[in-house]
This record gives structure tokens, sequence and C-alpha cells, in this order.
């Protein structure tokens, strides 16, 4: 799936970058000068050499990166995990402790970027080895497993006893050392490959997914007749020019800068952070007074004003006074059917018919002739999008006409001036708890001078305030 | 074989016709139009929640409109709604097939859908009266695997399939409105316009295309991508597109000037992206990698600004809430994270 994947034997291998950085870290521990230092570990009577503990593991890797000791026993775990190093003592538990617990590196044979299939033959043999060599020494799930295969292969089983036979012949005649090492290896790459049940498998791909192009398209005459009408369209649109439209990005990314979060906090506080939601609660949807930052984003464009469920209360207020309100309870009249059951259309659109477009209707709206008549000829066959012409046509109307004047007028001034601008939470005194109270010391932006006093202070004064409690 | 031939060469040279006209708008580079823009200095978001309890790889979230709620879907077979500020399960909902690549929270905050290799999208009503999580529809009629969803309202929901068409939904009646077809290749992310009048899909063809809704038809195809797009999603101000694909770029799409306007890649990225979402101004878009970080972007300026490093395995999804107070990712790990 990735750029690099692999189509091996009919089968896709992804390959992780992430396999191959983590090899170059193991390669750079091997380093006979910069590397770790390895030593022979006593296995019970045995002798295993180059194998190191835990601890050095992580402070080499601290010292290698510079990194700290909670980052250092997470590489080294992942390490681990992915089957790079292995532990000699308690081999099940993939993990890495921190203290003198024997690890050995995996022979790069059984590295995972190999590609190695794992097939179940392989790993019947595995199992088959086990078996002769203890009776008694499968596991559970690898009995489960055993069983399992002796069903689903049993054609070739005599071929896996063979060859279990035949390579632990072939082990026996090696030094017991360098038989628990290869056989600790084994387990090991096992381990990663058939997890036991109950640990992630770190290797599963997930679910297949193939490219199937062209498969289920047909590259036929209807095909091109279809794409020649598009493109003929295509070919006859407006384009803008590029840079206006760079130009209108920028904008609205300095306009909306404030109300971004992320790049510049927020007032009274993250709640994320402070885990004091006064946030949520000043900026609900039925608040008394709002806070200022949200009265000015109402001034942005007509859409934020209406998507407030507070703003459109404001927007009603004001049109009340202008005798125009039937103009926005019209337009939410239509939302309602755009978005509403499927089952409630017929008897809501007759409803808006009977108060905004019947003539002599208590809410007539004033809508041009052609939309109105293409309107009443499409509600007798009423379906969700039948009112839409009419409704665009409305909030056209309020958009150039009554939404500029609502922001000139004194309703909207006003309650800008009385709009809330909230305090920053003072820091109360959590000795206890661990987490730091700031966002990242380095705010994205640094804000310019003469911005609104609330944000300036808050940006300004976050990384200084440090009431860490660590 | 003539005439196809012909159609062909006809559909060709038309599509020449396109390029040159959307060259002849491409009047400005970046570089000259962000000079003035200040930089955006490193960005460090932390980890402020960790949500623990899936049992297996994640593959989906979606945040609730509410900010504070989100679901998420991963192959343990559930689908977990979180509040995800207490970090509390509110629900832990058992699917019947545990291969779920997508889930959505409805507008409303009334229902979740999931979906994947059953082929199907099964909605949940989460305020139904006894207070059981029950399915409330199975919308079967694809033919491939579903690989996004989204819902328009509690009435309508889209859905995008590995069959390469993406369809409208009646939940009601759990009837097919409208089937987008148009794509070459598996289609495998969607997102809905501000305003729900069009979406966006982004397919295996290396394709991004917008539709209209109410009429069901292809507005606009956006090429430029090497491989397979995974994910897609829409400029706050609703005027452009970004796009995250497996030839390890994002680009960002000018529905207006009808043409890709920025890439962001990096030559020591070479993986592909699985997830991406722009932050509320838009100035920040995060990404989420396949070598288990998520890069974030400084979307003017095209550089990269800040890693989110912390998984320990593929970030599958990532979802920024609608107050844009923080932002989630879900990965391969069973873990979901809060960063801001």
């Amino acid at each position: 799936m990735t750029i690099n994947a692999l189509n091996q034997n009919g089968f896709q291998r992804e390959q992780m970058p992430c396999l191959t950085k983590m090899e170059r870290m193991i390669v750079a521990m091997q380093d006979p000068d910069m590397g770790m230092k390895m030593r022979n570990q006593r296995l019970l009577i045995t002798v295993i050499p180059h194998a190191m503990t835990g601890i050095d593991i992580v402070e080499w890797l601290i010292q290698k990166y510079s990194i700290c000791e909670e980052e250092a026993l997470h590489l080294g775990n992942l390490l681990v995990k992915f089957g790079y190093i292995y532990p000699l003592r308690e081999p099940r538990n993939l993990c890495l402790k921190p203290d003198e617990s024997p690890y050995r590196f995996q022979t790069p044979y059984y590295w995972t970027t190999t590609c190695w299939p794992a097939t179940e033959l392989d790993y019947a043999i595995y199992l088959a080895k086990k078996n002769i060599r203890k009776q008694g020494e499968l596991i559970e799930y690898e009995k489960e497993s055993y069983n399992a295969l002796h069903k689903r292969i049993n054609h070739t089983w005599d071929f896996v006893v063979m060859q279990a036979r035949e390579q632990l012949r072939a082990s026996k005649q090696r030094r017991k050392a360098d038989r628990i090492v290869l056989e600790c290896q084994e387990q090991a790459y096992w381990l990663v490959n058939r997890p036991p049940p109950g640990v992630m498998n770190v290797l599963e791909q997930g679910p297949e997914r193939k490219n199937n192009l062209n498969t289920r398209v047909q590259l036929n005459a209807e095909f091109y007749k279809k794409e020649i009408e598009q493109n003929r369209r295509g070919i006859g649109r407006n384009r803008v020019k590029s840079s206006i439209c760079l130009e209108s990005f920028v904008k609205f990314c300095e306009q909306y800068q404030a109300h971004d979060p992320i790049m510049q906090g927020s007032l009274p506080s993250n709640p994320w952070i402070t885990d004091d939601i006064m946030f949520w609660n000043m900026n609900s949807d039925t608040v008394a007074m709002p806070t200022k930052l949200r009265v000015e984003r109402w001034s942005f464009s007509f859409m934020e004003l209406l998507n407030d469920p507070l703003g459109r209360k404001e927007l009603l207020r004001y049109l009340e006074k202008e005798f125009s309100a039937e103009n926005l309870c019209f337009w939410q009249a239509c939302e309602d059917v755009r978005h509403g059951e499927t089952s409630k259309i017929p008897e809501k659109v007759d409803e808006v018919y009977k108060q905004f477009l019947a003539p002599g209707a208590s809410r007539w709206v004033n809508i041009d002739s052609k939309t109105m008549e293409k309107t009443l000829e499409g509600i007798k066959r009423p379906h969700r999008f039948v009112l839409d012409d009419a409704q665009l046509h409305i909030y056209f109307l309020m958009k150039k006409d009554s939404y500029p004047r609502y922001l000139k007028s004194d309703l909207y001034k006003n309650l800008l001036a009385k709009a809330i601008v909230p305090q920053e939470t003072k820091k109360s005194v959590f000795p206890f708890m661990r987490r730091q109270r700031h966002s990242s010391p380095s705010p994205a932006l640094v804000p310019s001078g003469g911005e609104d006093d609330g944000k300036a202070k808050s940006s300004g004064a976050a990384p200084t305030k440090i009431n860490s409690s660590s | 074989m003539g005439e196809m031939e012909q159609l062909r060469k006809e559909a060709e040279s038309l599509k020449d016709e396109i390029t040159a006209a959307r060259k002849a708008v491409n009047d400005a580079s970046l570089q000259d139009t962000v000079s003035g823009t200040a930089v955006v200095g490193r960005v460090q978001l932390k980890t402020r929640k960790t949500l623990r309890g899936h049992l297996a790889k994640i593959y989906a979230m979606h945040w609730s409109t509410d900010s504070k709620l989100c679901v998420s879907a991963s192959q343990d077979g559930k689908l977990i709604v979180w509040d995800s500020h207490t970090t509390n399960k509110v629900n832990a909902i058992p699917l019947k097939s545990s291969w779920v690549m997508t889930c959505a929270y409805a507008p409303s905050g009334n229902m979740v859908a999931c979906g994947g290799l059953d082929n199907m999208c099964s909605i949940y009503n989460l305020k139904a009266k006894d207070g059981n999580v029950k399915v409330m529809r199975e919308l079967a009629a694809h033919t491939g695997y579903l690989s996004c969803c989204r819902f328009l309202s509690d009435s309508e929901i889209i859905t995008s399939s590995g069959d390469c068409t993406c369809v409208l939904w009646d939940i009601e009646t759990g009837t097919q409105k409208t089937v987008f077809a148009g794509h070459l290749g598996d289609c495998m992310s969607l997102a809905v316009s501000p305003d729900f009048k069009t979406f966006i899909s982004g397919a295996c063809d290396s394709t991004a295309k917008l539709w209209d809704i109410r009429e069901g038809q292809c507005r606009q195809t956006f090429g430029g991508h090497e491989s397979d797009i995974n994910a897609i999603a829409f400029f706050p101000n609703g005027n452009a597109v970004i796009t995250g694909s497996d030839d390890a770029t994002c680009k960002l799409y000018d529905l207006r000037a009808d043409q890709e306007l920025i890439t962001y890649q990096d030559s020591s990225i070479m993986c592909g992206v699985t997830s991406i979402a722009p932050s509320l101004s838009g100035r920040l878009i995060l990404a989420g990698y396949d070598d288990f970080n998520c890069n974030i972007w400084d979307s003017l300026k095209s550089e990269r600004v800040g890693v989110l490093a912390g998984h320990d395995n593929r970030v599958s999804c990532i979802g920024v809430t609608a107050d844009g107070m923080a932002c989630c990712t879900g990965s391969w790990d069973s873990f979901l994270k809060i960063w801001n």
C-alpha cells in the first residue's frame, strides 16, 4: 500500500520504513567501537556469549540519541516487540526490563524485513520440533495451533515430521551453547510472527485491499462519451486566478488565527490542559452573554452568523425591528426541509407554502417572479431540494442587505461592547498534579502588539507563568 | 473499434484543453504570495489524554460536533463512544463484523455509523428510549468494502466504497438515493463541504472528485498524485481540498482555480499518508503517516513545523474538534491520544 509495497509470491508485504530505521539502530548498537558492551551471560548453567543487560540497552540509547530515560525505554521496547532484540530470561514476555535481565540481538536471518513468508509449513515444523524434543513442552495455544495445522496440512505431515527430525539431528551436532542460542532465536522469531492470544500482532497488515483499477469500470464507448461530456463542461467553467486564490487563503488564515486554539491558545483556558470546562460553558449555545471573540466572528461572513444559534437569535431580533424577520424564518424553514426526515417533507413544504409563499400569506417573502413560479410548480411534487432556489434567493437578499446593516447597527455594536473577554484562569494550586499546565512553551505565533488585551495577555504570559507541579 | 478510439482521442484532447485553461490562470507562485506572511514557530503539541480500551488496531475515529464526544472503531469488533475529556466510555457497541474500516458521528449526536469489509453501512441509534444502543439500519448495496461514511443529517448519509462508487442513502427507508460513479479505483475517503451541498472523494485512481449532492454529478476532478489518495478533507473556508496520498505527499487543490496550488512534501518522508485534518484556521495541517508519526505542516509556507510522536504503530486516523481545541489521533497500537 505504500510506495514500496512489494508484491512477492502473490501477497503484499509492506515495507514499513520504521523497520529500516530500527535496523539502522540495531546495526549501530553492534558497532565494535561505539556499540554496546557485550559480555557472556549465564543462563542457568550455560554461558551465552554476546549478550547484554536491559539496563545497558537503555543507557546506550540515552547516550547515543540524547534522550530521556522514558523515551529510551519506549524505543527499546519497540526493538524488542518487533523482534530485533530478545530476552533470554522469560522469553515469552517481549518487553524491555531496565535491569540486569539478559538480552541478545536477533540474527539478521530472522529480521522482519527479509520478508520471510513465515508460512504454515515453517510454523508446523517449528512446533513439531518442540514437540519431539520434549513432550509436553508446547503451551496451550501452541498445542491448539499444532492440532489445527495437523488437520489443515495433513497431506504434508510426513514431510513436516521428517524435516523436524532432520533439523533436530543437525542441531544435536552443535555445541550446547550454540544450540541454545539457535533455539532462542527461533523462538523469538515465532513469538513475533505468531503471537500468543491476547498479545497484539505487531506485524499484522490489516485487511488487504486490492487496487482494482479498471476491473470494475469498463473503459468502453459509453465511458468515453461521459468523459467527453464532463470535459466539455469543464472547459467552459470560470477559473479564478491562482494568485487571488492564494491571497484569499492568506487572508482567511490571518483572520481566523485568533480563533484557532491550537495556534493561539484560548481564554479563559484550554479545558484539555487545565481540566477546567469554563471555556465550554462560556461558549455554549444558550449562554446569556457571549464572548467577544464569538461576536467578532459573526462579522467574518454571513454563514458564521447563521451557523451560530445565538447569532441567529440576535439577527432575528434585529430583523424584527426592521419588519423583515420573515426572511430568516423562511430560510430556517427551508433548512429544516433540506435536512429533516424524508417522510415529513411533503407536510413541511406545505406549511412553508401556507406561511411564506401563498398569496396573502401571513409572512410572505419577497421572491422574484421567476423563482416564485418555478418553486410553486415544484411544490406540486415536493422533494428535499424543492425550496432550494427560493432559499438561495432569500439568502442572498439577507446577505447583501440585512447582514451589512446589522453589523453597522447599534444592536450589534452594543453587544460587541458588552461581550465578555474572559479572564485567564488563575492557575489553582494542585501540587500533586504531574501534568504540565501549559501547552507548548512556544505558541505557534507571537501575537502582534495591538491585539485585544485579553488575548495578548494570555499568549504572552503563558510561557513565563510556570506553575509546574511535577 | 474505430469509434471508441475516436471517442478516446476526443476525450484526451478536451482534457488537454482543460489543462491549458488551468495553466492560464496559474499566475502566482506560492513563495511570492506568502512572502509577507509571518512564520509559524515550532509547534509542539502534547498528549493531554490517552483513551485506552480497544484491544486491537483502531481504524477510524470521528469527533462529534460538540467537540467532547467522539467515536472510534477498532478491529476488536467494537465501536466505542468516548467522553474524551473525562476519558469515560459512554457506549461500547459490539459489532456484527469485526472488520470495520470507518465510523462516523451524526451532526445531531443522535447516531453513529460504521462499516468495512462487510460491504454494509450500519447505523446505530444512540438515543433509543430504552437506553440500549441498537442497529437502526443496515445499508447494503455496495459490492465492495466500505471505506468511509459521513452523515449529512439524521436522514441522509454518504458512503464511499471499494467498488469505486459513492452513494447517498436515505436512512429512514434504507435505500440508495444517488450513486456517484466515475472513479476508476477504490474510493478510499470522503468529506462533506461546510454548506452540505457538495462532497469530495479521494480514490485509488489517484484523483479527487468534487460531487454535487443534489445533481448527482461530478463537478470537478483533480489529479496530480502518483498513488492512492487515502485521506481527504475540506479546507475550513470550503474553497479548497486537502488530500493525503500513498505517494508520501499532501496536496491542496483550490476549487475556484480548479487546480493544485500547494504540495506538502519532504525528501525525508517516504511513507504514505493515512489521514489528514486541518486546524480551525487552516494554517496548520495535521497529517498521519505510515511511519508511526503525525506531521504538522504550515499550510501556507508548505513547511513542516511539528511532529506528534507517541504512537507505537501506524497512525490510522486523525481529527480536529469543531471548536479547534484539540486533535485526536487513533493508531494501530490500539490507543487514541488527544493533543494540543
